[in-house]
């Protein structure tokens, strides 16, 4: 019989101006606004990617914490076969309440097309996938809280049928300054074992 | 062995019916739900769209349920749901998906905490979870314009992983204020009813509509078989397709691998086609690539406009009608072919026997999704 | 014109986000699409806002944005003709 066990291979939380990397904190701030965080962070950790400053908070969120976690994943040489799959409460809200702004007065009648663009909230994963160049399956999901009981077994149909070697699962939540991500890489190999006990274990640290 | 998995019942409400039967009537007579609008609460200028009458709405509401405190998308999503749950008896083995890429975005108009609670999609899903009694946690697919399509792809997994034995998926959006002027500002909207695939086009029509399957493991009274699947991202940009359709192709290819067939053996396909000039061109190239060039494929976008979140879904349980009814219906608002490489659009409605169907969608973000599906035997 | 060259390169720093872009950096007969400055459709139908929010000018084919916006030299002279702010 196949050992078809799957294993937590790598975690990262971003919340309350701090980085954890696999439970060890990398970088943190005193309070400051996410705009700053992020911009911080991404300097911190030599991103160099301008399209960074384009995104929404959102994206930030979900490429700072899929940029840690890849960074040494990621075989330049070959095509890196790791799905996304996402989830958070808010959707894209943050974003939809600022777009909802620039229409609502009709005397300041502006729709931003830049703005408009991140009002779903798959387009993080579009980002993810861009700098990464990663083509695999992708979904995004809303839940109230984070559903470790869907998200194992969504990684485990991806990975037992092919459809991925490894899945990054994340749960990126934000809205108005408050957020949370959480983001592991689930593989064919490693030392803690997949489980949905073990996923919420690790979310609530 | 991997669990066969089944579509078993199907519902649509859309400008052109309250029903299945309905809506393939008005689409065989050639009947659009496209209409010039004026309406300044949506838009300052006129705008074509194909949009539902509230008093319809209202009045199926008020005919099962006295139940008075539902906004209008939810009131479109129960009537969709409720004559395939009423038949069917709710567990801890049923799942509830519901596919929406904006939900009850209308709530944002005057700007609260209350009304930020009722714009998140999960507080949508828990309204009609509520309604019907479903008892499992709501799962909520929100990714662009493929969500209706990809949530029937979800299903179909999560019964293969032995969460459920039965899923119910409600898919639907609404044309609101919010996206008429978010698709103005990409000026990607056409000045006149869509016409895909065609030399002339200019953009898509928005439209709105619910539609709702049940997904089960169950092969009684089974309308079609879900037989595979892939999600695939471009990973090229944001909000437009990859110039060689890569992720779409990718799609396909994966579902074709899993369901063991060749290209060649699709039937018909049901293509997104919304009638901007990049996607119809991108979905040509993938087709060609694949060698799908000679399957006849049409887009439904010409009746329904683009239903965003509810489109893979509703497509979907229109397609399964030209299977079990082995018609293939013609492509509204197609004229002249306008993309680079020739795919068969269907000019008008004829009868075929299909054993294979495939639906593909694509979206914001880089997205795109491909099902197959076979006829029962 | 050179005020408004100087004012539009601010402007474009700022409504796209250009954030590792200075200033100085910017010449005003550099290609803003493609190779030059890197930006893309979605820049392109922002600036197409600009136009309208910041001078007025409302643009009946998208299409035009294509030559108006080929540079910041390009840009001004279509806004020092055009505009109504």
């Amino acid at each position: 019989m196949l050992d078809n066990k799957t294993y937590i291979q790598s975690f990262c939380t971003i919340q309350n101006n701090e980085i954890i990397l696999d439970g060890a904190s990398i970088f943190k701030l005193e309070p400051t606004t996410f705009l700053d965080f992020s911009k911080k962070a991404y300097q911190y950790f030599e991103i160099n990617y301008s399209k960074f400053f384009k995104m929404d908070n959102l994206s930030k969120l979900a490429f700072l914490g899929a940029e840690l976690l890849l960074e040494n994943e990621i075989n330049n040489t070959k095509e890196n076969n790791i799905a996304l799959v996402f989830a958070n409460k808010s959707s894209s809200l943050d974003t939809d309440v600022k777009y909802q702004n620039s229409i609502s007065d009709a005397e300041n009648y502006f729709p931003s097309p830049a703005v408009f663009v991140y009002t779903l909230p798959n387009i993080c994963l579009g980002e993810i996938s861009i700098r990464h160049q990663l083509k695999s399956e992708n979904s995004f999901f809303i839940f109230d809280a984070f559903n470790s009981a869907f998200m194992t077994n969504y990684a485990k149909v991806l990975l037992d049928s092919n459809k991925a070697d490894k899945v990054l699962c994340g749960w990126v939540e934000y809205f108005d300054e408050e957020y949370k991500a959480f983001l592991y890489l689930v593989g064919r190999e490693g030392n803690l074992e997949h489980k949905i006990e073990t996923v919420l274990t690790e979310y609530n640290k | 062995m991997t669990k066969e998995v089944y579509i078993t019942e199907t519902n649509c409400i859309t400008p052109i019916g309250f029903d299945v039967a309905t809506n393939i009537k008005n689409i065989i007579g050639s009947v659009s739900g496209i209409q010039l609008h004026q309406n300044t609460d949506l838009m300052k200028m006129p705008f074509y769209a194909s949009i539902i009458n509230d008093e319809a709405i209202n009045s199926a509401f008020a005919k099962i349920t006295s139940a008075e405190n539902n906004t209008r998308l939810e009131k479109m999503m129960i009537l969709a749901l409720q004559p395939i749950v009423e038949k069917s008896k709710l567990d801890e083995r049923t799942g509830f998906i519901l596919s929406t890429t904006k939900g009850n975005i209308t709530a944002l108009k005057n700007p609260s905490s209350d009304n930020f609670q009722k714009a998140h999609l999960g507080q949508l899903a828990k309204n009609i979870a509520d309604f019907f009694g479903f008892t499992t946690e709501p799962i909520v697919v929100s990714n662009a314009c493929v969500s209706g399509i990809l949530a029937v792809s979800v299903a179909k997994r999560l019964i293969q992983a032995g969460m459920f034995d039965n899923i119910f998926i409600v898919a639907g959006d609404e044309v609101s204020e919010f996206v008429l002027s978010g698709f103005n500002s990409f000026q990607a909207m056409s000045d006149s009813p869509c016409r895909p695939y065609s030399k002339n086009r200019n953009g898509v029509t928005l439209g709105e509509a619910t539609a709702a399957v049940l997904v089960s493991s169950n092969k009684k009274n089974a309308k079609i078989k879900i037989i595979g699947d892939g999600s695939i991202n471009d990973a090229n940009h944001i909000s437009g397709p990859s110039r060689t359709g890569e992720g779409l192709f990718r799609s396909i290819e994966s579902a074709l691998t899993e369901a063991k067939i060749n290209a060649n053996q699709i039937d018909y396909i049901s293509a997104h086609g919304t009638a901007t000039s990049f996607n119809d061109e991108m979905e040509a190239i993938a087709f060609n690539r694949l060698g799908l060039e000679n399957i006849p494929v049409n887009s439904l976008k010409g009746f329904y406009g683009h239903t965003l979140g509810a489109s893979g879904l509703l497509e979907t349980v229109i397609g399964i009608e030209s299977v079990l009814e082995s018609k293939l219906f013609a492509s509204l608002g197609f004229d002249e072919i306008g993309v680079s490489q020739s795919i068969n659009i269907i000019n008008k409605n004829e009868d075929k026997e299909m054993n294979y169907f495939l639906k593909t969608a694509s979206g914001f973000g880089g997205c795109n999704t491909a099902v197959l599906f076979e006829k029962v035997k | 014109m050179e005020a408004l060259k100087q004012e539009l390169k601010e402007k474009i720093i700022d409504i796209l986000n250009l954030e590792d872009i200075k200033l100085e950096e910017i010449n005003d007969n550099d290609p803003l699409f493609g190779d030059g400055l890197g930006l893309d459709s979605i820049d392109a139908l922002e600036l197409i806002v600009m136009l309208d929010k910041d001078y007025g000018i409302k643009l009946v084919d998208p299409k035009e944005g294509k030559t108006i916006f080929q540079s910041i030299e390009t840009m001004a002279a279509y806004i020092k003709e055009n505009r109504t702010k």
